[in-house]
């Protein structure tokens, strides 16, 4: 155990290599691991933060597709509504449109009728005249007895 | 063992003598010879090298020292210059874990602001481990290799020497003094070693205690250091003069008990010197 010049020689190189890792060593390295320690930190932040907004996301979602919900089925109503409302005037147009057909055919079989009435009357006049001619025997004369006639044809 | 055959104490004297470069004065009997003047050299036995006095050098502490402080410096300097933010791998893996193992520790016991406390605290605690693990290579591999190339000493723990660990301590004194006139000027430092803990009237009293207690904390961390790595050589010395098939029985216990006590002193070397120079800052 002898105490020499090694001593001061270990102190200086001792504080050598103390100045070489306070210089070279120790800051670069600090320094790395602080800012790995801040970006964990931010992205743990991030992550977060990414969290919350995905929880309004879905709360303004949830919102969402109550109020389609609500305007879908009041859509719904309305066109349900529209669709009765399209019946019933189309009901209504073809009931008036069927009575409207039901009173022309209903004129038209009057005139028929009528017409019908009339030939009748007409022919049963010229038939009465021949039934008459031949009951008579042409002693009845046309000219003096249409009158009479006529008459008998009127009250048919 | 070394050599054909040497006796005991002569195995392990020689594995605790340093390879020692010094001063031998004139008139100096060596090998018969007797020195004409002050001659520079290379001591030829363990007598020698305490004859040098305190003209000498060790080299092979400082050899082994410098050799394993560039290693910490240049490993550590290359993970700090690949470090980045992003993911880290490897080796800059356990660099930063060992990092933030002494930053933690420094933080939670020196609470000033201070940029050369916790790089300080890592050298010594990297430095100290690795001067501390040569003692875990095989005592004789080393020195036998040495010895093939016609170095008759090679001692490879330079923490077993106490010039290593005294010039650690030493510079770590230094720094406690620096720091206390810093913080608290000449008069405020002479004050804190005068006034306490007793009052004033007994200021030599004090003034005793105070400066073998500063005085304590040098020699208390060089020789607790050198103690501890002397003392787990000199088991393994003991157990390599065992017969080679019987040494595994003792050597690898005391090798696996010896991974905790080199690292467990590294640390107290470290955590004591960063106590210290809070101490240095505190006033009290």
């Amino acid at each position: 155990m002898n105490i020499n010049l090694t001593l001061f020689a270990q102190l200086i190189s001792f504080a050598i290599f103390v100045w070489f890792c306070k210089t070279y060593v120790w800051p670069p390295i600090i320094s790395a691991m602080q800012e790995r320690q801040k970006q964990i930190a931010d992205g743990l932040n991030a992550a977060e933060k990414a969290g919350q907004d995905l929880e309004v996301a879905h709360q303004k979602i949830d919102a969402q597709l109550v109020e389609a919900k609500a305007q879908a089925s009041q859509i719904l109503d309305q066109a349900n509504k529209r669709a009765a409302q399209i019946v019933d005037e189309a009901k209504e147009a073809a009931l008036t449109e069927g009575q409207r057909l039901k009173d022309a055919a209903q004129s038209d079989i009057e005139q028929e009728v009528n017409r019908a009435k009339e030939q009748l009357r007409a022919q049963v006049a010229s038939l009465a005249l021949i039934g008459a001619e031949k009951v008579l025997e042409a002693s009845v004369d046309e000219a003096a007895h249409k009158d009479i006639v006529n008459k008998l044809a009127a009250n048919l | 063992m070394a050599g054909s055959n040497p006796s005991t104490q002569e195995y392990i004297s020689h594995h605790l003598t340093n390879l020692t470069y010094g001063q031998l004065p004139a008139g100096y009997v060596r090998d018969g010879d007797t020195l004409e003047s002050a001659q520079w050299t290379v001591a030829h036995s363990a007598q020698e090298a305490a004859d040098m006095g305190f003209m000498a050098i060790h080299l092979d502490t400082m050899f082994w020292s410098i050799f394993l402080g560039a290693l910490f410096c240049w490993s550590f300097a290359r993970a700090a210059k690949a470090a980045t933010s992003g993911v880290p791998a490897g080796f800059q893996n356990f660099v930063e874990m060992v990092v933030d193992f002494i930053d933690d520790n420094v933080k939670s016991i020196f609470h000033h602001k201070n940029d050369l406390v916790a790089p300080l605290a890592l050298t010594v605690f990297v430095w100290v481990f690795l001067q501390n693990l040569m003692d875990l290579v095989p005592v004789d591999w080393i020195p036998e290799l040495a010895k093939l190339m016609g170095i008759h000493y090679m001692k490879v723990v330079p923490s077993t020497d106490v010039n290593a660990t005294a010039g650690m301590a030493v510079g770590v004194f230094m720094l406690i003094l620096y720091y206390s006139i810093k913080q608290k000027g000449v008069g405020g430092f002479a004050a804190e070693l005068a006034f306490q803990p007793l009052p004033k009237w007994a200021l030599p009293f004090n003034l005793f205690l105070e400066i073998v207690g500063l005085i304590a904390k040098p020699i208390s961390l060089a020789l607790r250091l050198f103690g501890n790595m002397y003392a787990g050589e000199m088991v393994f010395i003991i157990i390599s003069l065992l017969p080679f098939y019987l040494q595994w029985l003792l050597s690898v216990p005391w090798a696996i008990f010896h991974i905790l006590i080199i690292t467990l002193q590294a640390f107290i070397f470290a955590i004591l010197t960063v106590v210290y120079l809070a101490m240095a800052y505190d006033h009290h």
